[in-house]
C-alpha cells in the first residue's frame, strides 16, 4: 500500500485558499461557517490514519485502483510519430475517475455525521459516482443537473436513478452545469446542519479545489510510477481535457516538480470561439469570481456569466478550477482547446483503432495527444488521462 | 441611514431593470413615495446564487432589458434626485470587479447611493473594497447569518457602517409562511455585539410578518414581495399605483388594497 500513499498537504494553498492570486472563498455569509467546518474536518480527517486507510481500502477493493496504464499503438501509429499511453480512469467503478473525489468527500460526510448529499452533475459521471457512494455509505443523496444535460446523457439519468439518487432538473439559465451548481449551491444553504455539498470538480470556494485535488492525485501517483516501470523514464507530456479540471489536477499533480514533462490542458473549444459556442476560459475569459472561487471566467463586458457549449457536457462550463489559472500564469502548465469535431473524430479513431470508447471529455485530451504525437515525432512520450468511458455519449456521437 | 429607537422601518428591495429601466425608476419612486425607509436597488446578475426563483426571474428580465451595473448606478441616480430614503445598492461581486472595485466606488458615491451590500463578498474577502466604499463615502453593509457565530458578528459590525443586515433564516431569498424562531434570535445575539442598526430580511413578505420584526430589529427588508407585484404587473400603466399599494399594505398603513389576491397568502407554490 506504500506506493499509493498519499502526501496529504504536500501543496496546499494559503490559509485563505489561495492558489496565487486565484482561489479564495466568495460566497454568502451563510455559507462561510460551513465551510470552515468542512476546512476542519477535511485537515483532521487526512491527519487521520484510520481515514486515509479506509478510503484507500476502498480506492483499491470498490473503485478497482490501481487503474490500468495501457500503450495505445495503433492509435499512436494513426497519429504518426510519439508513443501514446492512456490512463485507464474509464475503467474505475463507475466509469470515470468521478469516483476518487466522490467517495473521499462520502466519507468526510459521514464523519461530519451529515446524512444527506447534494451535487451537481454535467455529463451525469460526477452524479452516478456520488449516488454509488452514497448507496455504499448509506447516505440520502440529491443531484442537480441541467435539463440540457438531463436530455443528452440520458443513461446516467437512469444509472442515477437505480442507484437511489433523487435527481433534481434544473431548468434556469443555460441549463447546464452551471446552473446545476447554482441550484446545489442554493439547496446546501438551506440546508447545511445536515447536508454535505459533494463538489465534483477542483473548483468552488476553499476548501474544494484542494480536497477535490487531494482525492484525485492518486490518478497521477499511479500513472507516474506505472509510466517509469512500462518505459523506464518520464513521458514528454502528459495531457488531460480540463472542464472544473479535476482530472487534470489529478494527473498532473505527480508530475508538476518534474521540468522536463509539459502538462497539457485541453478545453472544449466547441463549434468556434465566437461568444458563446466554447467553454474555452482561459483562450477567450479573464479573471473573475463564480461559484465562490476567483479564475478566469467567460463574462460579458458587464460581469454577467456567458453561457457555453461543447458536445462534452462536461467540459460544458464557464470557470476553471483556480488551481489551473495559478499553473497557467505561473508558467508550469500550458492550455489549449479542441473543438467538437475533433473531439469526436478523436472518439471514432480510439474506438476503431483500440476497441475503446472514451468519453467526449476524455476525446479533447486524445484529439490534441494525437497532434502533439505528431509534433513531438518518435523518440517521445505521450500520457493521456483517458478520464471516462463514452457509454453516456453513444446517442450524441451515433447522431 | 437607519436608526435605533425610532419607528421601526422597512428597506424595500426591487432589481434595477425590471421589467425595465424606465418602469424601474417608477417602481422606486412609489416605493419611496409609499413610506420606505430605505431603497434597495438589486443589480441583476446572471447567476444570482443567494436568490430565490422570483428574485432569478427579475434577475433575468432585467438582464434581458439591457441592464448592467452601470446602468444600475444610472438608475441610482436619478432615484436619488427624487426620492427621499437612502439608497442601498445591493449587487453580486463578479459585476463590480469587471467594473472595478475603486470605480465602482466613486461612481456609486456620484450617484448619490448612501451604501452597498455585495452578497457573495464575505468579511473575510472584504476588506480592499471595503476600503474603497469607505474612501469614497459609501457604507458597506454586511450580511449576519443564522451560521455566523459572536466573533464573526463583532468584525462585521467592526468593519460595516449604516446598518447590519440579519438573513433570518437558512436559504436562499423568497416569500415564506412565517417568519422562524432563528430570527429573534440571531437579532439579540447581534444586539450583545454592537449598537450599529439591525435590518432583517430574507422571507418577510406578509404585513405581519414586518410587526413582528419591527418587535426586534430596527427595520424590515422586503423584496420577493415587491418584486412580486413588478412580474405581475410588468408592462401595466397601474404598476407603480400595484407597488405603492403592496409597500402601503405591508407597512399596515393601507386598509387592505395592495394585498395579494384573496385566498393566496402571497406565497407561491414554486416557493415552498
Amino acid at each position: 500500500m506504500t506506493a499509493h500513499a498519499i502526501e496529504w498537504g504536500r501543496r496546499d494553498p494559503n490559509p485563505g485558499g489561495y492558489f496565487g492570486e486565484f482561489g479564495g472563498r466568495f460566497v454568502p455569509e451563510t455559507l462561510v461557517e460551513p465551510l470552515e467546518a468542512l476546512t476542519r474536518a477535511y485537515e483532521e480527517a487526512r491527519r487521520d490514519p484510520s481515514f486515509t486507510r479506509e478510503y484507500l481500502g476502498l480506492l483499491r477493493d470498490y473503485v478497482g485502483r490501481p487503474t490500468a496504464l495501457y500503450e495505445a499503438k495503433r492509435l499512436a501509429a494513426a497519429c504518426g510519430g510519439a508513443r501514446i499511453f492512456l490512463k485507464r480512469e474509464d475503467l474505475a467503478h463507475t466509469g470515470a475517475h468521478k469516483i476518487n473525489n466522490a467517495l473521499g468527500q462520502a466519507l468526510l460526510a459521514r464523519r461530519m455525521g451529515k446524512s444527506r448529499v447534494v451535487a451537481e452533475t454535467g455529463a451525469g459521471q460526477h452524479g452516478v459516482a456520488t449516488a454509488a457512494a452514497c448507496a455504499l455509505i448509506g447516505l440520502a443523496c440529491e443531484v442537480y443537473m441541467g435539463t440540457d444535460d438531463v436530455a443528452r446523457q440520458a443513461p446516467n439519468v437512469a444509472r442515477m436513478r437505480l442507484l437511489g439518487a433523487k435527481v433534481i432538473e434544473v431548468d434556469s439559465g443555460s441549463r447546464t452545469l452551471k446552473d446545476a451548481v447554482n441550484e446545489a449551491m442554493r439547496d446546501w444553504v438551506a440546508r447545511p446542519d445536515d447536508t454535505h455539498y459533494l463538489l465534483g470538480s477542483a473548483l468552488g470556494p476553499h476548501p474544494y479545489p484542494l480536497m477535490v485535488r487531494e482525492f484525485q492525485s492518486v490518478i497521477g501517483r499511479e500513472a507516474r510510477r506505472q509510466f517509469t516501470e512500462a518505459t523506464g523514464g518520464l513521458p514528454d507530456a502528459v495531457v488531460a481535457c480540463v472542464g472544473g479540471g479535476s482530472n487534470a489536477i489529478g494527473i498532473f499533480d505527480a508530475f508538476l516538480d518534474d521540468a522536463s514533462v509539459r502538462l497539457v490542458g485541453v478545453e472544449a473549444g466547441g463549434e468556434s470561439l465566437a461568444p458563446g459556442r466554447h467553454a474555452a476560459r482561459f483562450a477567450a475569459g479573464s479573471t473573475g469570481v463564480l461559484h465562490g472561487t476567483r479564475t478566469f471566467v467567460l463574462q460579458d463586458e458587464g460581469g454577467n456569466i456567458l453561457s457555453t457549449h461543447s458536445i462534452s457536457a462536461g467540459l460544458d462550463y464557464p470557470a476553471v478550477g483556480p488551481e489551473h489559472a495559478w499553473l497557467r500564469a505561473s508558467g508550469r502548465c500550458q492550455y489549449t482547446t479542441a473543438d467538437d469535431c475533433a473531439a469526436a473524430d478523436a472518439f471514432h479513431a480510439l474506438a476503431r483503432l483500440e476497441g475503446i470508447l472514451p468519453a467526449l471529455e476524455s476525446a479533447h485530451a486524445l484529439a490534441t495527444a494525437c497532434r502533439l504525437a505528431a509534433e513531438l515525432g518518435t523518440g517521445h512520450t505521450i500520457l493521456v488521462n483517458l478520464s471516462g468511458r463514452g457509454d453516456k455519449d453513444l446517442s450524441n456521437v451515433a447522431s | 441611514m437607519l436608526r435605533r429607537a425610532q419607528a421601526p422601518g422597512l428597506v424595500a428591495f426591487a432589481t434595477a431593470g425590471d421589467p425595465d429601466l424606465s418602469r424601474s425608476e417608477a417602481v422606486f419612486l412609489a416605493l419611496d413615495a409609499a413610506g420606505t425607509s430605505v431603497l434597495e436597488i438589486g443589480v441583476p446578475f446572471s447567476d444570482p446564487l443567494a436568490d430565490g426563483p422570483v428574485i432569478q426571474r427579475a434577475s433575468y428580465r432585467a438582464l434581458r432589458s439591457g441592464t448592467t451595473l452601470e446602468r444600475a448606478i444610472g438608475l441610482a441616480a436619478r432615484v436619488r434626485r427624487q426620492a427621499r430614503a437612502p439608497i442601498v445598492l445591493f449587487t453580486y461581486l463578479n459585476p463590480v470587479l469587471r467594473l472595478g472595485v475603486e470605480r465602482f466606488a466613486g461612481e456609486a458615491a456620484q450617484a448619490g447611493v448612501d451604501g452597498v451590500l455585495v452578497v457573495d463578498l464575505p468579511l473575510d474577502e472584504a476588506g480592499p473594497f471595503r476600503d474603497a466604499a469607505a474612501g469614497a463615502g459609501l457604507d458597506t453593509i454586511f450580511l449576519v447569518a443564522p451560521t455566523s457565530g459572536p466573533e464573526r458578528i463583532r468584525r462585521a459590525a467592526a468593519l460595516g457602517s449604516g446598518f447590519l443586515y440579519a438573513v433570518s433564516r437558512l436559504g436562499v431569498t423568497g416569500p415564506r409562511e412565517s417568519l422562524p424562531g432563528l430570527a429573534q434570535a440571531l437579532v439579540s445575539r447581534i444586539r450583545t455585539e454592537t449598537t450599529l442598526p439591525v435590518a432583517l430580511g430574507f422571507g418577510i413578505s406578509h404585513p405581519a410578518h414586518v410587526r413582528e420584526a419591527a418587535r426586534w430589529s430596527d427595520a424590515a427588508v422586503v423584496g420577493s414581495a415587491i418584486v412580486q407585484v413588478v412580474e405581475q404587473y410588468g408592462s401595466d400603466t397601474r404598476l407603480a399605483e400595484a407597488v405603492h399599494g403592496r409597500l402601503r399594505w405591508l407597512l399596515g398603513t393601507a386598509g387592505g388594497t395592495g394585498a395579494p389576491p384573496a385566498g393566496s397568502t402571497g406565497v407561491p407554490a414554486v416557493d415552498s
